[in-house]
């Protein structure tokens, strides 16, 4: 393994001080002189006609400057997909889902705008609502959209290999329901913006956005500008986890067209009670997974006919979808698969993109579904798995999915070996089965998750190496760090292709005025590509300055190396000075040299295939085995999760403490999903909107967790990097549902399990 | 308008305020100290939580008119010039924070369990913290912090 400087090193994140000081400002933080204040109006119905809005009593309030409704964006409407615009940035002619926005107010101050909203008395027709996507598909059920038949968002058939024949030569197979939970991602930090309407016809805003770039074109496109006059200003990011931060929102829309309308800044900070009304959350997703074995627990074939709840617009669901069944022949090794996928529109709040998009859901089923044949098959749940684990190919080969996805590494294998010498798992006989109330039990997983998703159109990231006179660096990408560390990772690669100490890069945060276009943090993208594009402008950039020293020293650049900020010639130790001393060389060779350079990514460019579901969703693949261990009360049903043990194939870890806080936050949100976490709706009606009743994962819930690092070394990823981002919300849950079966001897087949069901559960297996 | 005077990290401020406006308004809007965060509003996720007469309070549940005579510590008041508080370089060190939102409240919470208990055990820091949510770190690192943190501050004195 080659010497690094940095690379895996445990050195603390660059951002760290300005968070710690309070000194970190996000978009709420940021206020400009003669600033007003936008509020939004929403809608009390799920579905309901807008037959008129008055807004004249609210025009009258004082300090109010301007009101928008839906007719004022001209018909605009964006979406995903070029075929899939179906969203206006407020409703129009009527509203599909409950607290969509009707209207936005501009006014002096939030209390005054929220007044106002107030007095805009709209009519509505109320309509029928249709709430369940089994349901929205039936013949006759209220349609969400007038021009789309039986309420279908997105839907894909793909079929590989022949299923119907291996259930026919298995020699079991099995048929369940699955249900995933209404998750959403529970940032701290609400979306806000505030948006500056030059008259000249510029428009510079400062938002919430891990993906900033989608809203850079959005705001093209709705206000028919020039990409070269919209500004998109990144202040630091209160979490993103994905959904609402990477799409455009009603407020984003409302507060740059306020603005125009008046001349004037104007602010927006969505309260965390619409946040949590109208996020555009996790798909509950139903899963009818179907899958045939053989004796010896080979697997031979899954039929997975998966329908999800879309909600009102089809926002990244084409995308949802895709991962959702893409993945499926991973990790194990599956000869013959069918994928049915519906999304449905429903009168519920957007379903969207979540960390662990679209595979935690499938992978869930089958995992459990696998665990189920083993224990009808009598196999041991480590033994099911490692005979269908996919084996790492050896360096320079590859391993093909039936759909065609390939792996050049695959450590799931020695993740799961690994995990199962563990004592948590090894020693789970020992520890004690039964006390007094509380039964104990132990659970394991072994899944897989993508790095540098693919896209339709713009895929590469983008990042620019300058040097500066005195030996320091600005490094300029349109990558977007909303918390997971990637500005850390990017420094670290830049210093160590560099040569130079950390201290001495500077990264700047993304400004669509001088950044390069970036599609954004999502699919756990962004160390592999923006990191690429980093390693390639720092090579370039060295070249240029290596070419110096050799010039400088009558040598050949190659001869000339650079480390930890000093540079000499290999041969000749004597031959040196700092880097500081070349760059000033290297910017003033002849009059004035401009030492830039400039890098892209290339790995991972082939665009999806989203019809029939061939190829690859990601540049390359992580693999995680977990284990959980849990104690229930069987009298009450409470779950107390006491371990959690993670064994990651993330490639190998470019800054451990970044990677390390991703595995675990992952795991801690994937917790939250399995046992607490959902949305109670109630015709359209979100009942639970506050963190009081939504519950997430506090510090006393969380478990002692380990983890363990299974390295391989991807060819397609900077210094063999992987994802290492959201690989564990995906074993999670399997992991605690493996635990509680272990632990009550009850399959639970729909998140979140709650003491609730639990209770029910026990008292109808006593019953049995 | 009310009349109301408030020492805010050191600082005696006399301000007017409305009657429904709360300290949170008063630390961010006021007097522009923007490290102290507002998520929930409604005392529920403590990115608000500041030090006030030594305890922790959710600063969105306390009335601006509340907090006249008191004193207040943000998280602008912890560090000494450039020297950062031992709280501070702990979380760095650790990796306690990602996002960073929930972060000042966090060692706002930190600060008030270590000025009463300088040695908790593991039990005392998840119970201490657990008014303040994290959605990055899954609380692990935090925990790892706030243990350094007790250590470091431990050997100060």
């Amino acid at each position: 393994m080659a010497e690094y400087s940095l690379i895996g090193k445990p050195i603390p994140r660059v951002d760290a001080k300005a968070k710690v000081t309070g000194k970190a400002k996000y978009a709420a933080d940021y206020s400009l002189p003669d600033m007003l204040w936008c509020k939004l109006l929403r809608s009390p119905y799920p579905h309901a006609r807008i037959l008129n809005i008055d807004t004249s009593r609210a025009e009258r309030l004082s300090g109010v400057k301007a009101i928008v409704t839906g007719k004022d964006f001209g018909g605009w409407t964006w979406g995903w997909m070029a075929s899939t615009r179906d969203e206006p940035p407020l409703a129009v002619d009527k509203v599909r889902y409950m607290a969509e926005a009707v209207a936005g107010v501009a006014a002096i101050d939030e209390d005054t705008a929220e007044e106002a909203c107030g007095l805009i008395k709209v009519d509505y027709e109320e309509l029928p609502g249709v709430f369940d996507p089994e349901e929205a598909m039936q013949e006759g059920a209220p349609k969400v959209h007038d021009y789309v038949q039986n309420n279908m968002s997105v839907e894909y058939h793909w079929n590989f290999g022949d299923v119907e024949k291996a259930f026919a030569e298995s020699d079991i197979v099995r048929e369940d329901k699955f249900r995933t939970s209404r998750a959403t991602h529970g940032y701290l930090e609400p979306p806000a913006i505030l948006a500056f309407y030059d008259p000249t016809g510029y428009i510079t805003v400062w938002a919430a956005k891990q993906s900033p770039y989608f809203l850079y074109r959005h705001l093209a496109a709705c206000f028919k500008l020039p990409l070269s006059r919209i500004r998109v200003i990144q202040p630091f990011i209160g979490g993103g986890f994905g959904g609402t931060k990477n799409d455009s929102l009603a407020g984003d829309f409302c507060a740059v067209l306020l603005s125009k309308l008046t001349g004037r800044p104007v602010k927006y900070v969505e309260s965390m009670e619409e946040e949590l009304t109208t996020s555009r959350r996790r798909h509950s997703m139903i899963v009818y997974s179907k899958m045939g074995a053989k004796r010896d627990g080979t697997l031979t074939a899954i039929q997975h006919r998966v329908i999800a709840d879309g909600g009102g617009y089809t926002a990244v669901s084409p995308l949802t979808m895709y991962l959702a069944g893409f993945a499926t022949p991973l990790p194990y090794k599956l000869p013959n698969f069918k994928y049915d996928a519906y999304r449905v529109f429903t009168n519920n709040p957007i379903g969207a993109a979540m960390r662990g998009h679209g595979i935690t859901h499938s992978r869930f089923a089958a995992e459990i579904q696998m665990e189920m044949i083993a224990e009808e098959l009598g196999i041991d749940p480590v033994e099911i798995r490692m005979r269908n684990a996919i084996d790492n190919p050896k360096p320079g080969a590859i391993y093909e999915t039936i759909n065609k996805v390939t792996l050049k590494t695959c450590g799931i294998k020695e993740c799961i070996e690994k995990l199962a010498r563990d004592p948590i798992w090894r020693d789970r006989d020992k520890m004690p089965r039964k006390e007094g109330n509380i039964s104990w039990g132990v659970g394991l997983s072994g899944t897989s998750y993508l790095g540098g998703a693919r896209q339709l159109g713009h895929q590469s990231c983008a990042a620019v190496v300058r040097i500066c006179e005195d030996g320091t660096v600005n490094l300029i990408t349109g990558a977007t760090d909303c918390g997971q560390g990637s500005d850390t990772v990017l420094c670290i690669i830049a210093a160590e292709e560099l040569g130079i100490k950390l201290e001495d890069i500077d990264i700047k945060r993304v400004d669509s005025a001088y950044t390069p276009v970036d599609p954004g943090s999502y699919g756990s993208r962004v160390t592999i590509l923006a990191g690429q594009a980093t390693q390639k402008a720092a090579r370039e950039a060295k070249k240029q300055l290596l070419e110096a020293a050799a010039k400088t020293w009558q040598v050949k650049p190659e001869e000339v190396e650079i480390r930890e900020g000093q540079v000499f010639v290999k041969s000749d130790r004597q031959k040196n000075m700092p880097f500081s001393k070349l760059a000033k060389i290297a910017c003033y060779s002849g009059t004035g040299a401009v030492i830039l350079g400039t890098g892209y990514s290339s790995y991972g460019i082939e665009p999806l295939d989203l019809t029939t579901g061939i190829g690859n969703g990601g540049t390359s693949y992580s693999f995680t085995s977990q284990s959980a261990r849990v104690g229930i009360d069987m009298e009450t049903g409470k779950i107390t999760i006491t371990d959690f043990v993670i064994a990651s194939d993330c490639g190998r870890l470019l800054s451990p403490i970044t990677a390390e806080g991703q595995i675990e936050g992952g795991a801690v949100q994937g917790l939250g999903q399995t046992v607490y976490e959902d949305f109670i709706m109630d015709k359209g009606k979100t009942l639970n909107p506050t963190f009081l009743d939504y519950k997430m994962p506090m510090s006393m819930d969380v478990p002692r967790m380990k983890l363990i690092d299974v390295e391989t070394n991807d060819p397609d990823g900077p210094f063999g990097a992987k994802e290492a981002s959201e690989g564990s919300i995906v074993s999670t849950p399997p992991a605690v549902i493996s635990a509680i079966h272990d632990a009550t001897g009850v399959w639970f087949k729909e998140l979140p399990v709650t003491p609730e069901k639990v209770i029910r559960a026990l008292k109808l297996s006593s019953r049995a | 308008m009310k009349r109301i005077k408030v020492t805010v990290n050191g600082i005696l401020y006399e301000l007017s305020v409305q009657p429904w406006e709360t300290l949170l308004d008063v630390i961010r809007e006021h007097l522009g100290l923007t490290g102290t965060k507002e998520g929930c509003g409604l005392g529920e996720c403590g990115a608000c939580t500041v030090i006030m007469d030594g305890k922790t309070v959710n600063s969105c549940l306390v009335l601006a008119v509340e907090a006249d005579s008191r004193v207040i510590t943000t998280i602008e008041g912890l560090a000494n010039g450039d020297e950062l508080h031992p709280i501070q370089e702990a979380f760095i060190k650790c990796g306690g924070l990602q996002c960073g939102f929930c972060t000042p409240g966090m060692i706002m919470s930190t600060k008030a369990l270590l000025e009463q208990n300088p040695s908790p055990d593991e039990e005392e820091i998840r119970k201490a913290i657990a008014g303040n949510f994290c959605r990055c770190t899954g609380y692990t690192k935090i925990i790892e912090s706030v243990k350094v943190a007790a250590k470091n501050m431990q050997r100060v004195k």
